[in-house]
């Protein structure tokens, strides 16, 4: 097998997307989708519903294939070599995709036994995955009376059966409350630690900065943005300052100041007239400080100052200066396969 | 469809998969599908409902006034009756795979089987094998009411031999609805529609009534019918003769059914997004 190329990062790629072309009718689900994902690191792939997400995972596993373009995972070819592409990937749905009707063990062992382990093997695996996954307890139950995060857990689970090199996460934590999603967190960053290379697909902005070295954004089929966190957060503003002055009117005129002053982060300040707020990207505390002082110097009454990470939307807003694409419009399409076939 | 990265022909690259895997790979899904029945013992009242109520309801409703016209009784209507309902036994199990088969499409289970180095036809032949099982559970219900409302037994190996060929016939029927339950966006309407095609399919033959006394146009129909062909075949064999003409037809329906729909429905599956 050959790898297509190195990736310009460094380091081989696991995961190498050229040119990704998906159509659903009118719909281009993907439209030219290029993507590296180096070995041994955790790829964040962000954007809306509706942006591509789930369409990509699912040309990556083989389980649609793309009008155009070229994908490659650990040097197969979806398209060509499709079994053995499958032999080396791990697939988590946003879905939970576990058998619902069958105990948490049964599903483990059926997927060891898929995978041709030895019956004696794939008990073994199974074993030793519910327990690790802290699932022991309830391996005789049907996977239908666990509750989200323990059907979130038995999935990776069954992803990790074949020791994937490449593992899929597609919006693991998405419909989890807090804690349970904490509790996925540290489960995926422990599979991380041993070395699996990881492409996340997730709508927040803060899962991927927990998880993923790396990031590409994408919203309606492209890619807007890539990077590393970091890189990126300095982008959009490594963090973003919201600013409520007490009068609406006073809006444009502090932005049209701050920006003036140059005392914003690499992104220009944005009015968001819903809220009656300016959100202001900023890199240091002294550039909080700086800010702060300019409203004040110029004698606007604000009723309230806070700082926050960037949410997606604000990414979205500085990378492409609109909104994330409105879920209704296309969620449904990418995400599931409503889309007439 | 295509484009110059994209060629078809490569497709020979990739690695075929043993035939022992195969088998284990059925295996394993025929031992999940069998789970699904005793995690959920209700999805097995059909294959008891079905032989004891359809017995019951013929037998003793329409049995008297039918066997009159057959010269006889209902004694006479219960040897017409037992040997089509056995016959139909078969593609009355295949209705329930399509059904199933949506529903594991529908959860994401079936997302997770098609991510697996696995070859696309077991998951395929292991619901045909477990219907096929239920098929024979549900013949052997029918048998015990048969016996137990009267139903004589000319010929035990005709009536293996339909048993047979009912299931013959239900598992080429099984392929048309697995690609229904492939096609179709939920498991009801897969059910629907498997009952909107059976019904006058069931009863324009002669599995429930002789014909003779039916409309010309009718008759037509149901002279065409292969359910008349397999119900005939049945009823011959499990009187210890054979129609030659009846089993020809059914057997020839059976193989075209399988030699049609079976590319039909692992070619939907395998491209179902």
């Amino acid at each position: 097998m050959t790898r297509i190329d190195d990736n310009p990062a460094g380091g081989r790629s696991a995961v190498t997307v050229r040119g990704l072309v998906k159509h659903y009718g009118e719909t281009k689900a993907l439209d030219g989708v290029d993507l590296d994902v180096r070995e041994g690191t955790v790829m964040g792939v962000l954007g809306p519903n509706g942006a591509g997400k789930t369409t990509l995972v699912r040309i990556l596993s083989t389980l649609i294939t793309p009008d155009a373009g070229q994908a490659t995972v650990a040097g197969y070819d979806v398209v060509r070599q499709p079994r053995q592409l499958r032999r080396t990937i791990g697939l988590t749905g946003q879905y939970a995709s576990v058998d619902e009707k069958l105990p948490g063990w049964e599903n483990l062992y059926l997927i060891g036994r898929l995978l041709d382990l030895s019956r004696k093997d794939a008990r073994a695996r199974a074993d030793e995955l519910l327990e690790r996954f802290s699932l022991t307890e309830a391996a005789r139950r049907p996977a239908g009376t666990y509750s989200g995060g323990m059907r979130r857990r038995l999935d990776l689970a069954a992803s990790m059966i074949g020791r994937p090199a490449v593992l899929y996460l597609d919006e693991p934590t998405t419909g989890l409350d807090p804690r349970t999603r904490n509790e996925v967190w540290d489960e995926v960053k422990a599979m991380v630690g041993e070395g699996v290379t990881v492409l996340l697909t997730t709508q927040y902005m803060e899962e991927a900065e927990q998880l993923a070295s790396e990031l590409t954004v994408v919203d309606r089929g492209k890619v807007i943005a890539k990077g590393g966190i970091e890189e990126l957060k300095a982008r959009v503003g490594g963090r973003t300052l919201r600013v409520r002055p007490v009068d609406p009117l006073e809006l444009r005129p502090l932005a049209g100041m701050l920006d003036e002053l140059g005392l914003t982060g690499l992104a220009a300040t944005t009015v968001d007239t819903a809220t009656g707020t300016l959100l202001v990207p900023i890199l240091s505390d002294e550039q909080l400080t700086a800010v702060v002082g300019a409203v004040t110097a110029r004698g606007v009454t604000v009723s309230s100052i806070t700082t926050e990470l960037p949410s997606l939307d604000e990414v979205f807003l500085s990378l492409t200066g609109h909104r994330a694409s409105a879920p209704q419009d296309t969620a449904p399409a990418d995400d599931r396969q409503e889309v007439a076939v | 469809m295509s484009s110059a990265t994209l060629s078809p022909a490569a497709t020979k690259t990739d690695t075929p998969i043993p035939l022992r895997s195969h088998l284990r790979h059925t295996g394993a899904l025929i031992r999940r599908n069998l789970l699904w029945i005793r995690q959920d013992p209700e999805s097995m009242f059909d294959a008891i409902l079905f032989p004891v109520v359809f017995t019951l309801l013929f037998v003793y409703v329409f049995g008297g006034s039918i066997g009159q016209s057959l010269g006889g009784g209902q004694d006479r209507y219960v040897q017409y009756v037992i040997p089509g309902l056995l016959a139909m036994m078969g593609m009355n199990m295949a209705q329930g795979v399509g059904t199933g088969f949506n529903q594991d499409f529908n959860s994401g289970v079936m997302d997770r089987f098609r991510s697996l180095p696995i070859g696309r036809g077991s998951v395929l032949f292991a619901k045909i094998a477990v219907e096929m099982m239920r098929m024979l559970f549900a013949s052997a219900v029918l048998l015990v009411v048969a016996l137990l409302v009267g139903y004589d037994v000319h010929s035990w190996s005709g009536l293996l031999a339909s048993v047979a060929l009912s299931a013959v016939f239900g598992s080429a029927l099984m392929w048309v609805f697995l690609t229904l339950g492939v096609m179709m966006k939920s498991a009801q309407s897969v059910q629907a529609m498997g009952f909107l095609v059976l019904m006058p399919l069931q009863f324009g033959s002669s599995i429930f009534a002789p014909t003779a006394s039916m409309p010309g146009w009718l008759q037509a129909f149901t002279d065409y019918n292969p359910l008349s062909s397999l119900a005939d075949s049945a009823r011959a064999l499990m009187e210890g003769g054979t129609d030659a003409h009846a089993l020809w037809v059914t057997l020839i329906w059976s193989v075209a059914l399988t030699a049609v729909m079976a590319p039909v429905a692992v070619h939907k599956f395998r491209t179902k997004s």
